[in-house]
């Protein structure tokens, strides 16, 4: 079944049991996305290292569906401590795995468990539902840097 | 003739073939399962065949020209107008023709916000259009964006309040509230005539008493009326009615705005520019009477045509029959939905008078995702918030999960939707 494509057991799995979910203080920038097709919602908070080049913080809450969630809770565990360079590179990459209707070979170093959303990029609308958590995490961090 | 009363039972299967796009298959090679007319309905071939013909055979501008085609597409447009304002029982000249219901239910907000102000440089308008700072406006908690934003833009631009029936539980309007919310301030009352999330019927008959206790113009969003039941113009105690063509098996792209002569004589225009105008000077314009007053540009005659078409098929099968027919489905979907555990149903769930639109929730799954695996099954139903985020606040969800019927869907649909809720609970396996 096509559906199995999407709904991977690694995606059920982060989505029954997110990691890093929770907001967290001290934090230097919050975003808040919205997708208003199904109100899907989540606030990300980041905060930088003194430099602006490390993300020694990042942390969330949202609600939505499956994919939402599985999707943010994936996206923390990879750019979590992470540089602000690896942050651009994997949300770059998920980004053209997203927009690649599934012709894709998605990198796992740059996504870590992101690679299993491959199948969701064959449900248009869903595209939306996955990338909520990065585009919200990368205005967060544009927040952050605008603050220093 | 309408078929009114009649208790036929009708003969979906023969139905069904009328219908082209029933017939094609979708995700899996799976049959499609359309669960999603209150969004849009499907066409029947006669109203596609009704458009097209328009185009093939004789396609002109409408109301210019004084060539033969020109003649028959006037003649066919107004005769479209003919037919539809029969089937809400009033008289062709208090049919307008618009976009689609949120461009009727704009055209009204924006007659009292070009009231307003013109009157302030000097134009001479119906005074029961000016809105000023404190007067008020009264909807509804159920309201669909459409009979929402409109007002609270009009306030925003008027200084005028917006105020709203609250909704009980059960997904009715909370009537004890009224006598508290109306006042002489109260301008306009716009009330849904059936949610579009709950299916829940409105007593028309209390609010418009209520609204023209106090002077108040009152507008009914009739979007999920007309198209599944009768619906008589002249028995709802309204100034205006706004509903769409392609939710009742019309093409997508034409509206509809039902009004009294009073309301479209003393409204000005919304749209302006060509075909609405009189006279015109570099200096000044003057207008035409209503309906052509509020249809400034070419109008979309294919649309209209086959909305027309559309009609004449809904009068063959009888609006009561319709109605008959929903709330048969309706019934066996509510009860059905009541007998899996871990569905919650929003709305009225017992056998009162009530829309075939029904939401619900699976306890545990959000609604994109159980509206997935239905996918993957045939069924297409709309996850989301409606365009009712309010109601959706109300229910303290973020979304639900809605299935709505037509003249097109037979028991086995409903079948097919309870047993596709079971496949979703073992897919994600929360049961």
């Amino acid at each position: 079944m096509q559906l199995s494509n999407m709904y991977q057991e690694v995606i059920l799995d982060h989505y029954k049991t997110p990691r890093g979910k929770g907001l967290q203080s001290p934090f230097g920038g919050e975003a808040h996305h919205v997708n208003p097709t199904c109100g899907d919602e989540i606030t990300v908070r980041v905060l930088l290292s003194d430099d602006g080049k490390f993300i020694k913080k990042i942390s969330y809450d949202s609600t939505g569906c499956s994919i939402s969630q599985a999707s943010a809770s994936i996206m923390f565990e990879q750019v979590d401590g992470k540089s602000l360079d690896d942050f651009n590179k994997s949300s770059d990459e998920f980004l053209a795995m997203m927009q690649s209707k599934g012709n894709f070979e998605p990198n796992e170093d740059l996504l870590g468990d992101g690679i299993s959303m491959i199948g969701v990029a064959q449900y248009p609308a869903r595209i939306k539902c996955a990338l909520l958590s990065w585009m919200a995490a990368k205005d967060a961090i544009i927040r952050a840097n605008g603050d220093k | 003739m309408t078929n009114t009363d009649s208790k036929i039972k009708l003969d979906i299967k023969k139905i069904q073939l009328d219908f082209p796009i029933l017939s094609r298959e979708v995700r899996n090679h799976r049959k499609l399962i359309y669960l999603d007319s209150a969004a849009t309905s499907q066409k029947p071939q006669v109203v596609i065949d009704a458009q097209n013909n328009f185009y093939e055979t004789i396609n002109s501008g409408v109301h210019r020209g004084a060539y033969y085609l020109a003649e028959l597409a006037t003649d066919a447009h107004e005769h479209a107008r003919e037919t539809i304002a029969a089937f809400v029982n009033i008289k062709p000249e208090q049919l307008v023709f618009t976009k689609n219901a949120t461009e009727s239910l704009n055209l009204l907000s924006y007659s009292f916000l070009n009231a307003t102000m013109k009157t302030k440089f000097g134009s001479v308008v119906d005074k029961r259009l000016i809105l000023n700072p404190g007067d008020e406006i009264l909807v509804s908690e159920l309201e669909h964006h459409a009979n929402l934003v409109p007002w609270q833009e009009l306030c925003l631009k008027t200084g005028a309040v917006l105020k709203w029936i609250p909704i009980t539980d059960q997904g009715l309007l909370d009537y004890s509230k009224i006598e508290s919310l109306i006042s002489p301030k109260t301008k306009i009352v716009s009330i849904s005539h059936m949610s579009n999330v709950l299916g829940s019927i409105t007593d028309l008959e209390l609010v418009g008493k209520a609204a023209k206790s106090v002077g108040a113009f009152f507008f009914i969003d009739a979007c999920q009326s007309v198209p599944h039941m009768p619906v008589d113009f002249s028995k709802l105690g309204a100034d205006a009615i706004a509903w769409s063509g392609h939710k009742m098996l019309g093409p997508l792209g034409i509206g509809l705005l039902a009004a009294t002569d009073e309301l479209l004589e003393i409204m000005p225009p919304f749209i302006s520019g060509g075909s609405m105008i009189e006279t015109v000077s570099m200096q000044k314009s003057t207008f035409t009477k209503a309906p052509k007053k509020f249809e400034a540009g070419t109008p979309p005659a294919a649309e209209a045509v086959g909305l027309g078409a559309a009609v004449e098929y809904l009068q063959k099968i009888g609006m009561q029959n319709v109605h008959n027919h929903e709330r048969h489905l309706t019934k066996l979907m509510v009860d059905g939905l009541k007998n899996i555990e871990g569905v919650t149903i929003y709305g009225p769930t017992d056998d009162q008078d009530r829309g075939s639109t029904v939401s619900f929730a699976l306890n545990g799954l959000h609604p994109h995702d159980v509206g997935q695996v239905l996918d993957d099954m045939g069924i297409a139903v709309r996850v989301g918030n409606h365009c009712a985020r309010p109601i959706m606040d109300k229910l303290k969800v973020q979304s639900t999960t809605r299935a709505s019927t037509y003249i097109y869907n037979d028991d086995s649909d409903i079948q097919a939707l309870l047993e596709g809720i079971d496949e979703v609970f073992r897919f994600f396996g929360t049961k």
